[in-house]
C-alpha cells in the first residue's frame, strides 16, 4: 500500500466529511465548466496558452533575461536564486538591510515551496498570510491542502473554534459572514502596521518588464499600497513574452480555476512608486533540471490554477492532506516525482488514469498521462511495490501462455465455490470496504467457442453469413 | 473482410455472455467474424501497474494472433486504448499502420465508424443509465468529454437509439470516474470503492433498471458493490443490448 493509500483509507472512513469534500470541489467544477462553455473559442484559447508556454520554456533564457533588463529599466531590482536556501537568503537579505519586521504577504505556492514562512518567522520577522484561506491554515499550524483553495478541506465550524481560541469571538458562532468579518478586522491591522510587502507573480510580463498578481480578495494590493517594499517571488517559469500572451493567460485563469470570468484583482506592476523599492527574485529551485527531462517538461506550462484538483475523482475523495508533496492532486503527483521520485513517489497510485485533468488544464499538459509515465519507472528506480510487483509477474507468467491462463482460470472457479466469506472479505483488497469478487463463468468464452457453441447459437456454423441490415459504407 | 474478435482476459472468464454477444451482434451485420483461439491477455493490467515493458511478450502475442485479421474488434474501450496506445512502445520492429494498433477498434466503435448499419433489429424495453467510461470518452472518443466546449456527441447513444423499445439516460455527472482503474481498484481500494458507490448513487438516480457501457472492467466493479449492498440495479455490456434479440 502507497503512503497516499493508506492516509486516504483513513479520509474515507469519514464518509460525510469526503461527501463535502468532493461535493464542494465538484461544484467548482461544475462552475468552471461552465465558464468554459459560455467561451466559444475556449478550445483555442487553451491550444494558444500550451503554445505560449511551449515558445516561451524553449526560449527561457532570452524571455528571462529580456524581463530582468526591462523591469530594471523600470526601475525594479532583480535577483537570482538557484534554489531555495538562495531564494530565503536573498530576502532575508533584502528584509535586513531595509528593516522592519512586519511582513504582509499574499498567497505564493513558491513560498511554500521552499519553506520561506518559517524561514522568517524563524529570524524574527513576523510573515503573515493576507489570504483568507492562507491565513485560517496558518493560525492552524497546518499546510494549505489546495494550491487555490488552501482552506477548502476545513468546515466553517473549525474555523469558528480556531478564531473564537485565537482571537476571542463570539462562542459557537460559525456564521462565515462574521467570521469573515473578523478576520478582516484582525488583518486590517496587520495591513496598516506592515513594514514589508510580499506577493508571488503570476505571470512576467517580458517585454513590459512588468508582472501580474491575481487575487480575488485584494489582499496584495492593499499588502503592497502601504510598505515601502515589496519583494516579488517567482519561478523561471512565470515569465511570458507580452501583453498579448497575458491576454491569453487571463482569460483562462480564474475561469479554469474557480469558474469566474476573471479574478477580481489583476494588478500590474510596472515600477516603484517614489521613495519606494520593488525587488523581484526569480527562483529556479530545479526547474530548469526539469526543462531538460523530456518527458516531464511540459509540467512548467502549469498555470496554478488547481483546475486538476478540483476535477480529480481521486483528490476530491482523499483531501490535500494525504498527499506527501506539499502540492496535491495530479499536479503534485507530478511535481513531486520532479522534485525527487524517491521521497515522493507514495502519491503516484493516487490515480486512476481518468485522464480528466489532462482535458480540463488550461496549458493542456498531459497530466494523467504523465501519471502512467511515472509509473513506468518505478520498478528501474528500485521503487515499486513489493506486492503489486509481485501479482503482476504472476499474472504475466500465467497470460503468456494459454494452458496456465485457463488453468488458472479453473482454479478461481473453483475457489469462487467456496463459502461467499472465504474470498469477501477485509484480506481481500478488491473486497476492502465491502465490493464482492465477481464470479467465474462456468465455461470460458475460449471453451464455448472450441465447442462450437458460439456460433451455433448464432446459427452460423453452416457459413451462412446473411447480408442482412448491411449498409455499404 | 475478415474480422477477428479480441476477447479480453477477464471477459473471457468472467464473461462470455459479453463475448457470444459481441460475436453475434457483428455476424448479424454480415461480417465475416473469427475468434483465433487461445487468447489470453493485451497487457494493459501490468501497464497501468507501471510495468508496461513486463507486457512486450503480450503484445508479441497478441500481433502474432491476429495478423490474418483486416479488423481487430473487442468490446473492451481501455484494453482497445491500450494496444493503440501501448503496442507502438511495446513491438519489435514496430511499423506504423502495419500492425495491430492500426486495426482493432472497440465493437461500437467499429459498428458506428466502419460498420454504419442503418438498423439493428434488436429490442430491449427498458430504462438503461449510460456508463462513459473514461478511457472510452477521453482516449477512444466515444462520446464528448465533460470537460470540453465541443458539440456533444455519442457514439453509444446513437447505436442505442437503433434499439427498440429502450430509454436512454445518463447520470448528472456524465463522464466522472467510476474508480476502477485497474490495479488501482486494490491498491487504493478505498478510494475506489468510494468512487464506485457515488457513482452507483448517480446512476441510480436515474430510475434506470441497468447500467449499462463498453467496458466490462467497469462494471465489474460496480457489480461488486451492487452485489454487496443489494442495490436495486444491473449492469449490461452495451453489446448485451445492441444484440438482444438478434
Amino acid at each position: 500500500m502507497s503512503t497516499h493509500s493508506r492516509a486516504a483509507a483513513r479520509f474515507v472512513a469519514d464518509a460525510a466529511r469526503t461527501a463535502w469534500h468532493d461535493g464542494a470541489l465538484w461544484t467548482v467544477r461544475a462552475k468552471r465548466d461552465r465558464m468554459a462553455q459560455s467561451v466559444p473559442e475556449w478550445e483555442a484559447l487553451r491550444a494558444a496558452s500550451s503554445a505560449i508556454k511551449r515558445h516561451t520554456l524553449s526560449h527561457l533564457g532570452h524571455y528571462l533575461e529580456l524581463f530582468e533588463r526591462n523591469a530594471s529599466a523600470n526601475g525594479m531590482q532583480v535577483h537570482w536564486a538557484a534554489d531555495a536556501d538562495e531564494m530565503n537568503r536573498i530576502v532575508g537579505e533584502i528584509v535586513a538591510a531595509h528593516g522592519g519586521r512586519n511582513l504582509i504577504k499574499s498567497k505564493s505556492m513558491l513560498s511554500e515551496e521552499c519553506g520561506l514562512t518559517p524561514y522568517l518567522l524563524a529570524r524574527g520577522v513576523d510573515a503573515v498570510e493576507s489570504d483568507l484561506g492562507e491565513r485560517i491554515m496558518q493560525l492552524l499550524h497546518r499546510p494549505p491542502s489546495h494550491i487555490v483553495l488552501p482552506a477548502i478541506a476545513v468546515k466553517r465550524e473549525e474555523v469558528g473554534e480556531l478564531f473564537e481560541r485565537v482571537w476571542h469571538t463570539a462562542a459557537g458562532n460559525s456564521d462565515p459572514a462574521y467570521l469573515t468579518h473578523e478576520a478582516r478586522r484582525h488583518l486590517r491591522g496587520k495591513f496598516l502596521g506592515a513594514d514589508i510587502a510580499m506577493t508571488g507573480v503570476n505571470f512576467a510580463i517580458a517585454e513590459a518588464g512588468a508582472f501580474a498578481v491575481c487575487t480575488n480578495e485584494g489582499n496584495a494590493d492593499l499588502g503592497t499600497s502601504f510598505p515601502d517594499l515589496h519583494i516579488a517571488i517567482m519561478g523561471l517559469e512565470k515569465v511570458i513574452p507580452d501583453y498579448r500572451a497575458l491576454a491569453v493567460f487571463t482569460r483562462l485563469l480564474a475561469r479554469s480555476a474557480t469558474g469566474q470570468p476573471v479574478t477580481t484583482y489583476t494588478s500590474l506592476y510596472r515600477r516603484p512608486a517614489a521613495g519606494k523599492q520593488i525587488h523581484v527574485v526569480i527562483v529556479d529551485n530545479g526547474r530548469t533540471e526539469s526543462l531538460a527531462n523530456e518527458a516531464h517538461r511540459n509540467m512548467l506550462k502549469c498555470l496554478r490554477c488547481g483546475a486538476c484538483m478540483n476535477t480529480c475523482p481521486v483528490y476530491r475523495r482523499s483531501g490535500g492532506a494525504t498527499y506527501s508533496y506539499f502540492i496535491p492532486g495530479p499536479l503534485g503527483i507530478n511535481l513531486g516525482m520532479l522534485r525527487s521520485p524517491e521521497r515522493y513517489h507514495g502519491n503516484v497510485s493516487a490515480c486512476s488514469l481518468c485522464y480528466s485533468c489532462s482535458e480540463v488544464c488550461p496549458a493542456k499538459i498531459d497530466l494523467g498521462e504523465q501519471i502512467y509515465a511515472w509509473r513506468q519507472e518505478l520498478d528501474g528506480e528500485g521503487l515499486a511495490d513489493a506486492r503489486k510487483k509481485l501479482a503482476v509477474k504472476a499474472m504475466n507468467f500465467a497470460m503468456r501462455a494459454p494452458g496456465r491462463f485457463y488453468g488458472a482460470i479453473a482454479l478461481g472457479r473453483f475457489a469462487g465455490r467456496l463459502p461467499h466469506g472465504v474470498l469477501n472479505n477485509r484480506l481481500n483488497p478488491w473486497y476492502g470496504s465491502g465490493r464482492d469478487m465477481p464470479r467465474f463463468a462456468p465455461r470460458t468464452f475460449d471453451a464455448l467457442w472450441k465447442a462450437g457453441l458460439v456460433r451455433k447459437a448464432c446459427g452460423t456454423s453452416d457459413d451462412s453469413n446473411p447480408e442482412k441490415h448491411r449498409q455499404t459504407p | 473482410m475478415k474480422v477477428g474478435l479480441f476477447i479480453p482476459c477477464y471477459i473471457n472468464a468472467v464473461y462470455p455472455e459479453v463475448g457470444e454477444a459481441s460475436y453475434r451482434l457483428l455476424a448479424s451485420l454480415g461480417l465475416d467474424v473469427d475468434y483465433p483461439t487461445g487468447q489470453t491477455c493485451c497487457g494493459q493490467p501490468m501497464a497501468n501497474a507501471g510495468f508496461e515493458r513486463d507486457a512486450r511478450p503480450l503484445a508479441e502475442r497478441m500481433e502474432r494472433l491476429f495478423a490474418a485479421y483486416d479488423y481487430v474488434v473487442g468490446p473492451s474501450a481501455s484494453c482497445v486504448v491500450f494496444v493503440k496506445e501501448g503496442y507502438p512502445r511495446l513491438l519489435d520492429g514496430y511499423r506504423e499502420h502495419a500492425c495491430i494498433d492500426a486495426r482493432i477498434y472497440e465493437i461500437c466503435e467499429f459498428v458506428h465508424d466502419v460498420v454504419r448499419p442503418a438498423k439493428l433489429g434488436a429490442c430491449f424495453p427498458h430504462k438503461v443509465s449510460l456508463h462513459n467510461s473514461c478511457h472510452g470518452v477521453r482516449k477512444l472518443g466515444l462520446s464528448t468529454p465533460g470537460e470540453l466546449n465541443v458539440p456533444y456527441r455519442s457514439k453509444l447513444r446513437d447505436l442505442l437509439e437503433m434499439v427498440d423499445g429502450v430509454e436512454v439516460c445518463e447520470p448528472s455527472r456524465r463522464d466522472e470516474c467510476c474508480g476502477f482503474g485497474g490495479m488501482f481498484s486494490a491498491e487504493e481500494n478505498a478510494v475506489s470503492i468510494r468512487m464506485g458507490r457515488d457513482k452507483l448513487r448517480d446512476h441510480l438516480a436515474t430510475g434506470a433498471e441497468y447500467i449499462t457501457g463498453a467496458d466490462s472492467s467497469c462494471l465489474m466493479h460496480m457489480q461488486g458493490i451492487i452485489d454487496h449492498d443489494r442495490l436495486p440495479i444491473r449492469t449490461l455490456h452495451i453489446v448485451q443490448i445492441l444484440a438482444s434479440n438478434l
